[in-house]
């Protein structure tokens, strides 16, 4: 069983009239909310305990891309995990990911993923989402409907960028480029392991089952509500022949670790409502642009949509429905190692990306949080599908062809 | 009685429109707007059909009709009308459109000013200034529209209050959300994320007498632009129904046909 350590980078002084007083966290969120010189300690931070995570023993720190959002600090996640590239040497680095639709040509992707992963030494996973609605449409422009068509090109012109050996062109309906050819490929053969995170629409994870790609789900709303769409999930893998080894699937999930479960709601409550009520305050005219999902996809949900069922969705929920809920696994260690057991084995994954900075939370308790995570709860779990071979993850270089990074010896006097 | 469209086949099936058609005399061919033809034959189309062959087709993709997948941009879309004026052996005729249909007649006034013999735009989109933006429809929430898109929703026409008749049920009421969603995401194709798709370097190759009819109170595409088509297209007149907004066919209809059957003739 593999763990990862999961940051969003929220910005952490929303104001507490935050939802009465702004629309939204995203798209359109007031700038003026923002201060540079805050900016700078919240990124050095959050860096600090994504390492800090390495060194409890996480297999993966993962960052994502956001724009235009007031919880994802990270418009350019390659640059973040270009920082840890440097500053980590064992975990993986997780990008979930960059939104390939959005630039042209994708080759950038390409590129700049190759030197991630031969600066780290073969340590990336490239994660190819789509992205959502708020940042591939509303804050990048991209059409909607032709949203899902540009990410299958780029996805095609990237996978050949690191297949390809040769010079060759690309005649593509958005991206047209008669010399391919990135300097470098990446180091990871064929290719560094290919993650495509989802929020849950139908054709993400159908074709994510199908290419045979692993299938993350980033969903908030914990474990017993992502079931539903991993059950799916699992269903299509098997119509389509593929076996049932867990580590295709990967889960992102909030957790809160405590001494007990008093002294949990006692450290994180606030912190989860600053996360549900502010972080995720999202104007709904900006959540799923006509256009968005496929038409088929809308008309499966389009029910859920409408009357009494949209309406009864998260209002007002306390400490105790979000832990009842499984929004959040928190507690103490024994109770948190219980539940994550349940998500494991329920959803049947074996990548669990742990969202452990929540909200304003502070620096001392994420680590709190992370090293009691590390210490009491993983090993009772790290057993967990040891069966199975995990053919989804990173095959670093061996140590001893590792450069030596920050090896700088004092020059000899010229002359 | 309702009117029944009939279906044609365009390049092989690749587009198979409904087409609506009503009428004698003239053809006057019109193209609706973003919302589609769900609402069929509207009070405005049939006061038209008095004096016009209306004919009203519904766009590639919107109202569960196919072909979309192979327009790309307002290049293919004016392509495509011309293969449809080829199948239906309209050579030469009256084009009317409004809102994003309004853009797409323009387009085709501009492209074939030999087929066009006289245009009306009804508030058309296609124009962009930046000091006065056209609203973004994407993003108005079901409640929100009406406010947005007629002058006075307390107090609506019968043909609005049909519009925007309370549900009937929660399945109608999906439904209903299922084709707003499926033709905006249509219509994104040609506005997303402005809806300023080079017009402005093709406009001067309109040739025909064009009538540009606005409503005061539109507060989705504000009058400003109706200056602006004005001002674009020398042959041109623009009038301003006061106490209508974006929805001026279903809002002023008798107003409305008057000006346009004084403009046509």
């Amino acid at each position: 069983m593999k763990f990862h350590w999961f940051h969003l980078m929220p910005w952490p002084y929303l104001p507490d009239d935050f939802q009465q007083k702004h629309r939204s966290v995203w798209v359109d969120v007031d700038y003026g909310l923002f201060d540079p010189v805050r900016g700078h300690h919240v990124y050095n931070e959050y860096l600090d305990e994504l390492e800090f995570a390495e060194k409890c023993g996480f297999d993966g720190i993962c960052c994502n891309e956001h724009h235009s959002n007031a919880y994802g600090l990270m418009p350019s996640p390659n640059l973040i995990a270009a920082a840890l590239a440097r500053r980590t040497e064992r975990a993986a680095l997780v990008v979930l990911g960059n939104s390939i639709a959005l630039y042209n040509p994708p080759i950038r992707v390409a590129e700049e993923f190759a030197m991630l992963d031969i600066l780290s030494g073969g340590r990336l996973v490239a994660g190819f989402p789509v992205g959502t609605s708020m940042d591939t449409n509303f804050a990048y422009g991209v059409t909607p409907a032709t949203l899902r068509e540009r990410y299958y090109e780029a996805h095609d012109l990237i996978l050949q960028c690191w297949t390809r050996k040769d010079t060759f062109h690309f005649n593509g309906k958005y991206t047209q480029v008669r010399y391919v050819n990135p300097w470098p490929r990446p180091l990871q053969q064929p290719h560094p392991p290919i993650w495509i995170p989802g929020g849950g629409s139908i054709e993400t994870w159908e074709w994510c089952a199908d290419r045979g790609y692993l299938y993350c789900y980033l969903s908030y709303f914990g474990y017993i509500r992502g079931k539903a769409v991993m059950d799916n999930f699992w269903r299509r893998v098997e119509e389509l022949g593929g076996d049932d080894n867990p580590y295709r699937a990967g889960f992102l999930q909030l957790v809160c670790v405590a001494e007990s479960d008093a002294e949990a709601e006692r450290l994180y409550a606030e912190h989860v409502s600053y996360f549900y009520n502010r972080c995720l305050h999202v104007y709904s005219g900006f959540a799923d642009a006509p256009g968005y999902r496929t038409l088929k996809t809308v008309r499966a949900g389009i029910r859920a949509q409408v009357g009494a069922a949209a309406s009864a969705i998260r209002q007002n929920l306390t400490w105790k429905d979000f832990v009842e809920q499984g929004y959040v696994v928190a507690g103490s260690p024994d109770s948190v190692a219980e539940q994550m057991e349940e998500v494991i084995k329920g959803l049947r994954v074996g990548h669990l990306m742990c969202l452990m900075q929540i909200g304003n939370m502070p620096k001392e308790k994420v680590l709190y949080n992370t090293k009691l995570f590390a210490e009491k709860v993983m090993p009772k779990l790290r057993s967990l599908w040891s069966e199975y071979e995990d053919r989804w993850f990173i095959k670093p270089l061996p140590p001893e062809q590792r450069a030596r990074v920050g090896d700088i010896r004092e020059p000899a006097a010229a002359g | 009685m309702p009117v029944e469209p009939i279906t044609i086949s365009i390049r092989g099936g690749m587009f198979q429109p409904r087409v609506y058609r009503v009428g004698r005399g003239e053809p006057l061919l019109w193209l609706h707007g973003a919302g589609g033809m769900a609402q069929g034959f509207t009070p405005d189309l049939e006061a038209l059909a008095q004096h016009y062959d209306v004919i009203a087709p519904v766009h590639p993709g919107w109202d569960d009709t196919p072909g979309l997948e192979h327009l790309d941009d307002i290049h293919d879309l004016v392509v495509y009308y011309q293969d449809f004026c080829d199948a239906l052996g309209l050579r030469s005729f009256f084009l009317a459109g409004h809102s994003l249909g309004g853009c797409f007649a323009a387009e085709l006034a501009a492209a074939r000013p030999d087929m066009v013999r006289k245009l009306v735009l009804v508030a058309p989109v296609g124009l962009w200034m930046d000091e006065t933006p056209v609203t973004d429809l994407f993003v108005l929430l079901p409640q929100e529209l009406p406010s947005y898109l007629v002058a006075d929703p307390a107090h609506p026409s019968p043909a609005v209050a049909q519009l925007f008749r309370p549900p009937a049920s929660e399945e109608e009421m999906a439904e209903r959300l299922y084709q707003q969603i499926a033709n905006f995401a249509a219509a994104g194709k040609f506005m997303w994320p402005i809806p300023d798709k080079g017009l402005k370097k093709r406009i001067h190759r309109i040739a025909a007498p064009t009538l540009i009819l606005w409503g005061a109170a539109d507060r989705l595409v504000p009058p400003a632009y109706g200056e602006l088509f004005h001002r674009l297209i020398p042959t041109s007149q623009l009038r301003i129904i006061e106490g209508a907004g974006h929805l001026l066919p279903l809002e002023k209809t008798d107003e409305y046909v008057r000006e346009v059957v004084d403009f046509l003739g």
